[in-house]
This record gives structure tokens, sequence and C-alpha cells, in this order.
């Protein structure tokens, strides 16, 4: 196990560096200049002279292959350098931003999982029934549904309903407070765009789960647990549901790690100061250190959540684990 | 004489009069106290206003920072309105020929670290704007150039001389970007300090900045004025979404937004809150050019560029963009509401402010057909933003459509779109824009000139230049509206280098609550937040 595991750590190094280097002159491809952003686009008329000391402050008046292996050596010392934007550091750019969509991934994930699993349990159960009808056609709806939209009603629905009713429109905090500080504005907060993206994900997983388990139940040993006298809900909840959970704890561990980097337009939406919004942000403002940083650290999250979800699957299946 | 029942009414009456013209009084007596959150729709990429050219570092900042001159807050939508912030008594009449300007600092100011403000960080602080070392920015260093030295007699005094009179050094100096730091931080800690770090003499101290999120000041109970600030407090979010900006007012997560929303906008909170929304409105000093590129033929051709400008109908334009667009106001190459502007009567004569349009539209296809460019295409470079790029493109390409040109417009965002516009120079017409904080026509105007940095038509024009240089130099106000005149004349309508569309308008709606905050004609001016209180 220990060595699957230093292999798998091993491997992360040039899937990050893979994903580095191509950023890195992608990013460069694209026309524009972060200095010229900064002070020419706001419609002022400034000197030639004032973004040439920009450029030369941040390095890109260096030739490319010079800040190449200035990234290579920031790469392999953990120092992936300041923001081109902020000057301030990438790491600490990140962190401010890590903690809030940590929460989002969290509690989006929590909405998902309490409502895909059993619906998609009821919907394999009574399969063809009006149940499974209703239950398909609400995860449609979600699948279809872009969930920054479904922000936007929420946020308008709140703010009219609450007007009508009240006579004082409500809507969420828009400022972010930190869980321990004040947990009912943090909650209060992250409540909407976590049932907004849990939808969503709430949708693919309850199709997964659904169509696993209906495969699960046709199995030979389910026959075997009915025939043994053993009642429905005991035989899909000890015997069904745990070999039906593969493909799905696939699921929920994909659309978590995408969650910790993509809800770009779901972040604007509800003015959450996220890694998705500094994502947007940067690649604006050509902030190219700070997007490589972005991008490594997606792909290591991406990374990491697959290999959990391989140890859980040794968990889950001890097939594979004494194998 | 009155029956007793007329005695007691007429006392009545008045009593009652009375009693409403104070009870009006008191309305307008500022309130102390209140936290005051406003959104803002840009990040901070610095704390040093020296260098940056955005509202995001301004809106945030400008509280905790004082400067020497400001424009009037009581009275900002006058343009030559101008006040002492830490110098007394008015701004000062230059003495010696025009060309030396002597401030008295106030006495007993001190920065938020108890440092007391002197003549000699006001010195250090228009050194580093005006004359910064050499690796160090200062974006608006070139507003400055008649600027010969600075001097400190004494700790009260700071006397500017200037290599030639100049009417635009007052404007100059009243720019909002111009925080001034103290000599003792810039000696100890480096000219780069203030990228990161806040020490102030403003109303309001600086308590934090989360990147990205918010930035939080309390008052400063030291502060200068009398009496001031009113507030608590404030807290800047950061809301880079127009339609979140606007739910925050809408739902009273934030009082209100500096910079201005479109009128649509306005429409959805007024019919949503009624009277628990002011508006105010102004004229913007921002304006939205048309530019074609003289190295791309044959918009070297002064037929071809008359022409564009001749099938721009702007009267008309005003009237409907203004709807949907935040565009209105038809002008010239100065700011419409400044003395220094042309009449509506002066418009009339160059060439695309024609009160007849269908003259105007005739005389372009003439031209076009005169140029051997009867039906001519266009390649129109656009930024991907809405308001009102995007509006006013789309606009002039169906106005250049009325006279047989056909436009292909392409949008960019701006990264691209100013790579393009500066580097590739592959487009026949670009949007361009010229947005300024103090209405400084002289400074303003330099837009126009070929060689100015910010000009991409790539063109020379001596005379264009001649005219400029004399008119940098007329101390006469009625001989500088001449020139100024002469300058229009030659750039909008006989060269047509750039093609004015229509200044900005701005709208800011408000929570009713959210009094001593009046509009400026710029989204940059009247952010120190001294005279706003809350009246709740």
């Amino acid at each position: 196990m220990s060595k699957y595991i230093l292999k798998r750590v091993v491997l992360m190094i040039p899937t990050l560096l893979g994903a580095g280097i191509l950023v890195f002159f992608l990013m460069r491809l694209i026309p524009g200049d972060i200095c010229e952003l900064r002070y020419v686009a706001t419609g002022f008329a400034v000197d030639q002279e004032q973004i040439d000391i920009c450029r030369k402050n941040i390095g890109i008046d260096r030739p490319v292959i010079i800040q190449f292996a200035d990234f290579m050596f920031g790469f392999f010392t953990f120092d992936p350098g300041p923001s081109m934007w902020t000057d301030k550091p990438v790491m600490e750019e990140i962190g401010l931003r890590f903690q809030l969509s940590l929460q989002v991934a969290i509690m989006a994930t929590i909405v998902a999982t309490i409502i895909a699993i059993p619906l998609g349990a009821i919907s394999a159960i009574k399969q063809d029934t009006w149940l499974d009808y209703a239950v398909r056609l609400f995860s449609i709806a979600g699948i279809a549904i872009p969930s920054f939209w479904l922000g936007i009603m929420i946020i308008l629905g709140l703010l009219i309903i609450t007007q009508e009713v009240t006579g004082i429109p409500w809507m969420p905090p828009i400022q972010y407070k930190p869980i321990w500080e004040d947990p009912i504005h943090n909650l209060s907060q992250l409540i909407w765009p976590a049932v907004a993206t849990g939808y969503r994900y709430s949708a693919v997983a309850t199709r997964m789960t659904r169509s696993a388990l209906l495969e699960v139940l046709r199995e030979d040993y389910i026959r075997t647990a009915r025939a043994k006298g053993l009642i429905e809900k005991v035989v899909i909840n000890r015997h069904a549901l745990k070999n039906a959970m593969l493909p799905v704890v696939t699921i929920i561990g994909i659309e978590f790690a995408f969650l910790m980097g993509g809800l770009v337009v779901t972040e604007q939406v509800f003015n959450l100061n996220g890694l998705g919004k500094l994502f947007v942000d940067s690649v604006t403002n050509h902030d190219y250190t700070m997007v490589q940083s972005l991008v490594m650290l997606v792909v290591l999250i991406f990374v990491v959540v697959n290999f959990l979800i391989d140890l859980c699957y040794a968990w889950l299946d001890p097939r594979i684990r004494y194998s | 004489m009155l029956k007793s029942t007329g005695r007691l009414a007429l006392a009545a009456a008045v009593g009652f009069g009375l009693a409403a013209g104070a009870g009006a009084a008191d309305a307008q007596t500022p309130k102390k106290g209140g936290i005051l959150t406003y959104v803002v729709a840009s990040d901070l990429p610095s704390f040093d206003a020296h260098q940056e050219t955005t509202f995001g570092v301004i809106h945030p900042l400008a509280p905790m920072y004082s400067l020497l001159i400001r424009v009037n807050p009581a009275n900002p939508a006058d343009p030559t309105d101008f006040e002492c912030d830490l110098c007394v008594g008015s701004v000062p009449e230059p003495t010696d020929g025009g060309k030396k300007y002597t401030f008295k600092i106030r006495k007993g100011v001190k920065f938020h670290d108890g440092t007391p403000l002197t003549a000699h960080d006001v010195k250090a602080t228009y050194q580093k704007i005006i004359f910064p070392p050499e690796g160090i920015p200062s974006t608006r260093k070139a507003f400055y150039r008649a600027v010969d030295n600075i001097e400190v007699p004494d700790d009260e005094t700071v006397v500017f001389n200037l290599k030639f009179p100049s009417a635009a050094f007052i404007p100059a100096m009243a720019s909002p970007f111009n925080f001034v730091y103290s000599k003792k931080d810039l000696d100890e800690h480096g000219l780069e300090w203030h990228k990161k770090n806040v020490n102030g003499s403003g109303p309001f101290k600086f308590v934090q900045y989360q990147p990205g999120a918010f930035v939080e000041g309390v008052r400063n109970e030291d502060f200068y004025m009398e009496g001031r600030p009113y507030l608590d407090g404030f807290r800047s979010i950061i809301a880079p979404k127009m339609a979140v900006r606007l739910q925050a007012i809408r739902g009273d997560r934030a009082a209100i937004e500096f910079r201005g929303f479109p009128p649509k906008a306005r429409d959805d909170l007024v019919k949503a809150l009624g009277d628990q929304i002011t508006v105010q409105e102004s004229d913007w000093n921002c304006v939205l050019l048309s530019t074609p590129n003289q190295e791309s033929k044959p918009f070297d051709d002064k037929r071809i560029r008359q022409a564009l400008t001749l099938a721009t109908d702007r009267w008309g334009g005003s009237e409907y963009l203004s709807q949907i667009a935040i565009v209105k106001t038809v002008g010239g190459v100065v700011f419409p509401n400044h003395p220094l502007a042309a009449t509506k009567e002066e418009l009339h004569k160059l060439k695309g402010f024609y009160p007849d349009m269908k003259k105007s539209q005739d005389e372009a296809k003439a031209l076009l057909a005169e140029a051997g460019h009867p039906a001519l295409k266009v390649n129109f470079s656009n930024r991907g933003v809405d308001q009102p790029y995007k509006i006013v493109g789309t606009w002039l390409v169906d106005q250049w459509r009325r006279v047989g040109i056909e436009a292909s417009q392409r949008v960019q965002p701006s990264g691209p779109f100013y790579d393009t516009l500066r580097k590739k120079k592959d487009f026949d017409v670009s949007i361009d824009f010229n947005c300024q904080s103090v209405i400084n026509p002289i400074a303003d105007i330099s837009k126009f000139l070929g060689s100015a940095g910010s000009n991409y038509a790539n063109f020379e024009d001596k005379e264009l230049e001649d005219i400029y240089a004399k008119l940098e130099r007329e101390a006469d106000q009625t001989k500088l509206r001449e020139l100024i005149r002469q300058f229009e004349t030659r750039a909008l309508s006989d060269e047509a280098n750039g093609i004015v569309t229509l200044w900005w308008y701005k709208i800011n709606p408000h929570r009713s609550y959210v009094k001593g905050w009046k509009i400026a004609p710029s989204h940059y001016l009247g952010q120190q937040l001294d005279t706003v209180w809350l009246d709740k």
C-alpha cells in the first residue's frame, strides 16, 4: 500500500510540471500586456515610459526563455513568486481565497450527497413509477439549468419575495466572514451558492446512483439475499447501495475537485471572493504568475482527489483492497 | 384690525411656518455616526495612487488621505471651483507673471501615525509625482510639465515655481490621485512603500484590506476639519459584477456605488424602492471616440475621415442612446459644461455636428465618392465592454451604413483590444476613449495631438501642435477660448483626426439616507467622504 501511495505521489510531479509548462506558453500567446491593462485601459494618457518601467519591474521585458527559467526555478523551490498584478506573494493571495472555495465546495457536496443518494435510490427501486419520473425530471432540470442562472434567480427571488412579504427586500450578505467568526452570517451567505451548485452537482450524482443501483439490483447476490428472506431495506442498504457507490464516489470526487476552482461565474453572481474569481481576474489582467499557480493548484486538487477516490474504492470494494 | 379668530389663525400659521422651517433646517443638519457601506467595481492593484489610474484605488483609499487642494465637494458640478484641503484660505492666485504659486499649509495636521504634517511632506509628495527618480512610476507626471521646481521656505509654506504660466496647473494640482505622503515614510521606507502601506492624514484611518473582498476605514478623531467626518467609518466592498452592485443597493447590503449605473439599472431600482432611492445625474468627464488609423489607407485621406464624422448623427444619438447607455451629451473636445467648451452654435459649424442630418449625410456621400470610395469597407475594432463601447460601436456601424460605409466590427477583450490598438495597429477605425478626473481642458485635449502617447490615429499635424503650444501658455481666458476653438475645428472638423461621438453620462442611484455626497462629473472626484452622513 505504501509503495502504491509513493508511486502516486511521485507521478504528481510530472503532471504538475506539464500543466505549468502548458499554461506558461499558452498565456504568453494571448495578445495583451499586464502593464498596458493597468495603466492604459482606464483611459488616462500615460507615457510609454511608465509602461516600460512597469514591464521592467515585473520582469516581462526579459526574453521568454529567461522568464521560463525563472518559472522552473520557482516550481522546484515551491516559490511561484509574487503576483504580477498586486506584487503580493501568490501563495498568500491563493490562501485568502482557498478557505471560502473549500467551504462552498464542502457545502455543495453535502447538499448534493443528501439529495442524490436517497433520490437516486428511490428512483431505482421505484423504476418506471411516477416517483421515478419525478426524480428523473428533477435531475434532468438540474443538469440543464446553469448554476449561475439559478443563482441569479435565487437572489432576485429572495429580494422580490421578502419585499412582498415584509416590505423590506433581503438578499444574502455580499461580504464573507469565516464561520467561526459569525456562523449565521457565513451560512446565510454561503448556503445559496451551495444550493445553486449543489443542485446541478446532485443531478449528475442522482442519475449515476440510479443507473448504478439498477445494475446492481439485477445481480445474482441480490436475488440470493432476497431469497434468504432479508427485508428489502436491508437488501438495499447493506448489499446493493455499497456496491453501487463506486461510480457515484467517482462522480462526487470529480465534481468536488471542479468546485474548488471552477465556480467562475457562480462566484461572480454571489460576489464570493474565491479561487474562481481569482482565476478570472488573473486571466483578464494577464497575471502570468497567478494563472500558472492557480492552474497547478487545480491540477493538484484533481490529482489528490482522484487519489482519495482510489483509496475509497479500496474501502468500498474488498476485491480492490486485496489486489 | 383682525378679529380674535383671525389673530389666532395668523399666529397658528406663523407658528406652523416657523416649525416647518426649523424642521427643514434640522433635516439638513448632518448626523454623526454610522458606517457607510458601498460597493466598488474594481479591486486595488496597489495602494499607491501616484502610480495607479483606476478608481478601484480612489474609492476605498481617498478617505484616508489629504490633498493639497481639491474640487469643492459641496459644488463638484462647477469645474472651476477648487478649495484648499491641506492649505489655508483659498486656492492661491499666481504671482511673478503667473509663474509662482505659494500655498500656506494648515497647522496642527497629523498623519495617522502621529507625525506632524508640514510643507516638507507636501514637497516630498510632489517631488515623487513630478520628478520621480528613475524606475519609479508616476502616471500623471506629464500634467506637471510646466513645473520647474518646488521650494519650502518654512514649515508652513510650499512654493511651486513654473517654467511658464499655465492655466492647467491648478486643475492638475487638484488631482484626486495626489495623496499627500509623509516625507518620513518616503525617506525611511523608500518610494515603493506606499504600494502596500497606508499612512495618510485624511478623515478616515486605515483598518484593514482583504484582497478581492473589502477595505475598511474608521473615523480619524484628530481630523483637521472640525466636526468632520460625520461617519464612524466605512466599508468598501469589492463587487465586479454590475448586477451584484445593483442588487446590493436594492437589498441594502450597500448604500451607494460611486461609479454609476446604466439607465435601466436606475429605473429598476426606482421602480423597486421608490423614494428610498435618490438619483443623482451628471455629465461625465469621459468621451467616446472613434479613431481612424492614418497608417491604413485610405484613412490617411481626410475626406474619408470627414465622411465618417459627417455620417454620425450625434444630436439624434444623444436622445435615443441615452435611454440605454451611459452616454448623452453632444460636445467637442472640452467637457461640455466647462466655460471653455463650445456652445451649441459653435458646434453646429463643425463637420459632424450640423443640425441638418440629411445635409450631413449627403456631404459624407459626396466626399466618399470624390475620394474614390463610394462603398467603403471598414475594419472596426471595438472593446468587449457593454457600457458604452459595444452599444455605441454598434450604433456607429449603423450610422456609417447609411452613407454606404460597410463596417465589420471586431470586438475583443481589453487585453487583445489594446494590443491591436497600440502594437499591431491592424485596424482601420478603432473605438477609443478619453477619461480624466479633474476637468482640465488644457491637459485633457492633449489626447487629440498626434504626438500624444495616448493617440492611436498615427499621424503628425504640426499646425495642431503649434496651436496647442500656444494655448498651453495662454493665461488670458478669452484668447485661450479662441485658441481652443481653433484646435477643436482643426482636430474634429478640418482634419477629423479624432472623431468625438458622445460624452458619457453618470447616473448614481443610491439609498436616500446617504446625504452629503454630491455627484461630480468624474467618478474619481468627491471621494474623501468627510462630508457624507447617514440620515438614519
